[in-house]
């Protein structure tokens, strides 16, 4: 049986940028035993020599052609910024204060 | 009704009308719909009606109303795909299906509900509450499409659009009596579709005939040079498909994998007799063996999630959408961690976790790599099986229409309902799930799921229209006929 600590989970929610409340580390944690091992039957199969898919179709990169088109006016681009001041987005704080 | 419009008997406006009056009438209770938009859809009306008695050429479902998933963008109309995240947001621009179904001049009358993120397999997850099945309120419509097949079934819509990344168009449509198509991976543009798994994500028709659902993915379908995975190349002709209505010489194979054990006895037996019906019309049975099929839903719940981890960390509460915590001296990591879990439901965090978790160094190969190396060996069993025959067919779900609260709790026993339809979407081809008869023990309904191979969706309109025929003649109706009534006026 597969498991995951409390402690597991709470590293991939920081590594996932979601804060979760100690009830919620500890239930996901609780659940990812059965779910664990319900996907690692991935691993029951014997894959040499087998080629993975990352896409269903052949495909190969598209490209356009290099001429402006038309886009987006500033007004709306900020239309759903939670936060704006003069036309641009305004964000909290990504450097510390020691920088 | 798109004849009676073209003849002049109903107008636009009458129809969208009697569609609007039906949703304030049941919609209380179905909870399909998260927005409704009366004013643009009877202005929508009204330009048809103007073009119409103009003379001016329209496309036959020109103001036939329409029913969209909250997983698609229309300019200024809120979008939140079932999450608290996108509450409030209106879009800059129409997706490239909502530029399709406004040209064509189809009236869109609202938003449906859906698991967030189209996670879901009950549109239980959504942030907005659950919708309800029309053929019993305690019941889910499945999902994540559940809002659209529901408007659908309640005749709140005689059309509508969902998407399904491993079964969401289908499922819901099984459980809730109607006909349902997801198209084969990059027949119709993603743009504007809200990302939850890229290579697996495809948005579809819903509608109560085969016919119907054919004009619906006519419009749908087509290049598109904004979506990269757009395929450029020949459409089949859908329409003229469902107009065949002929199986004769058609060699239909019956997965092995998917029927008996842990399907449903009221289901397995409309699913045979679904299949006397087909032989009894010159269609050659024949047994197909696809034994990789077993390890499909542990590689989809392992790609699916992986590929959500990274689609949902656009949702940064920088750009737009929700952002809590931005007090003072907050900093952007502290924002972006409050946010997501405030703005994120239960099962979306546990599938980014799971995600992240498949993703991270050290067991990327175990598991999303050998998660990919199935996904090989599924198309394979694929193209063996479609070298024996020209469609492939098994039940749409394992069970009927569940409980509310039955499954919610059970992470495991919710992803297995997905079972039989995983499989089309890890290989990118189309199917198609059509009602199938009640079962016995519950008369609910139940469907039969059609799967063809990439780019021959018509095979799938062919065969179902001519299942669909033998049954409504052997019902004496359309099954949706006989859905118990909702609501008081009509």
């Amino acid at each position: 049986m597969s498991s995951l600590s409390r402690d597991d989970v709470a590293k991939l929610a920081a590594l996932a940028r979601i804060e979760m409340s100690e009830e919620e580390l500890v239930s996901l944690a609780s659940q990812f035993g059965v779910i664990l091992d319900a996907v690692a039957r991935v691993q029951e199969v014997n894959l040499d020599g087998v080629v993975a898919t990352s896409h269903p179709q052949p495909i190969q990169n598209v490209f356009r052609k290099d001429v402006v088109q038309p886009s987006l006016t500033p007004e709306q681009a900020l239309s759903g910024a939670p936060a704006q001041e003069e036309q641009r987005f305004r964000v909290p704080q990504i450097l510390g204060e020691a920088e | 009704m798109s004849d009676a419009l073209s003849k002049g008997e109903v107008t636009s406006t009458q129809l969208t009308q009697a569609h609007l009056d039906r949703i304030a009438d049941v919609d209380p209770a179905v909870k399909a719909f998260l927005h409704v938009d009366a004013e643009g859809a009877l202005t929508q009306a009204a330009r048809v009606d103007a073009d119409r008695s103009a003379g001016k050429k329209v496309h036959p479902l020109a103001g036939v109303p329409l029913a969209l998933k909250d997983v698609l963008t229309q300019e200024g109309i809120p979008t939140t795909a079932g999450s608290k995240i996108l509450q409030g947001w209106k879009p800059q621009y129409d997706s490239t299906v909502v530029s399709k179904i406004k040209d064509a001049g189809i009236v869109i009358l609202g938003k449906t509900n859906m698991d967030e993120f189209a996670m879901g397999s009950s549109t239980e997850n959504s942030a907005y509450g659950p919708t309800f099945n029309p053929w019993d309120l305690a019941r889910t419509p499945g999902g994540s499409s559940g809002g659209s097949a529901a408007a659908v079934s309640a005749f709140e819509a005689p059309l509508a659009i969902g998407s399904d990344t491993g079964g969401s168009i289908r499922q819901p449509a099984a459980l809730t009596g109607i006909v349902g198509v997801r198209p084969t991976y990059g027949a119709v543009s993603r743009y504007g579709l809200i990302a939850y798994s890229s290579s697996l994500d495809q948005a579809g028709p819903f509608g109560r005939t085969v016919l119907d659902t054919a004009l619906l993915h006519d419009v749908m379908a087509g290049h598109d040079p904004k979506d990269a995975t757009s395929i450029n190349g020949a459409f089949p002709d859908v329409v003229a498909a469902a107009r065949k209505c002929d199986v004769k010489g058609m060699k239909i194979g019956v997965i092995k994998q998917l029927q008996g054990e842990g399907y449903q006895s009221g289901v397995q037996a409309r699913f045979d007799e679904s299949l006397q019906v087909l032989a009894s019309l010159g269609a050659e049975i024949v047994e197909v063996d696809c034994p990789s099929f077993e390890f499909a839903l542990a590689a989809y719940y392992l790609i699916a999630p992986s590929e959500c981890s990274s689609n949902l960390a656009r949702f940064d509460a920088m750009r737009y959408g929700l952002r809590v915590g931005d007090s003072d001296g907050a900093s952007a990591e502290s924002v972006m961690n409050a946010t997501r879990n405030s703005g994120f439901g239960h099962e979306v965090k546990r599938r980014i976790i799971l995600g992240t978790y498949a993703l991270s160094s050290g067991y990327y190969d175990a598991y999303y790599g050998s998660a990919q190396k199935i996904r090989t060996l599924i198309i394979q069993d694929y193209a063996k099986a479609f070298a024996q025959a020209d469609v492939l067919v098994s039940p749409t779900a394992p069970t009927t229409a569940f409980k509310i609260g039955e499954k919610s709790d059970d992470p495991i026993a919710m992803y297995l309902g997905d079972v039989a339809t995983i499989p089309v979407n890890l290989a990118g081809i189309c199917g198609m799930s059509l009602p199938a008869g009640l079962a016995d023990e519950d008369n609910l309904p139940v469907g039969f799921q059609i799967m063809a191979p990439a780019m021959a969706d018509a095979r799938l309109y062919q065969v179902g229209s001519a299942l669909e025929a033998a049954l409504v003649s052997q019902w004496g109706g359309h099954l949706i006929s006989k859905a118990p009534a909702l609501g008081g006026s009509k």
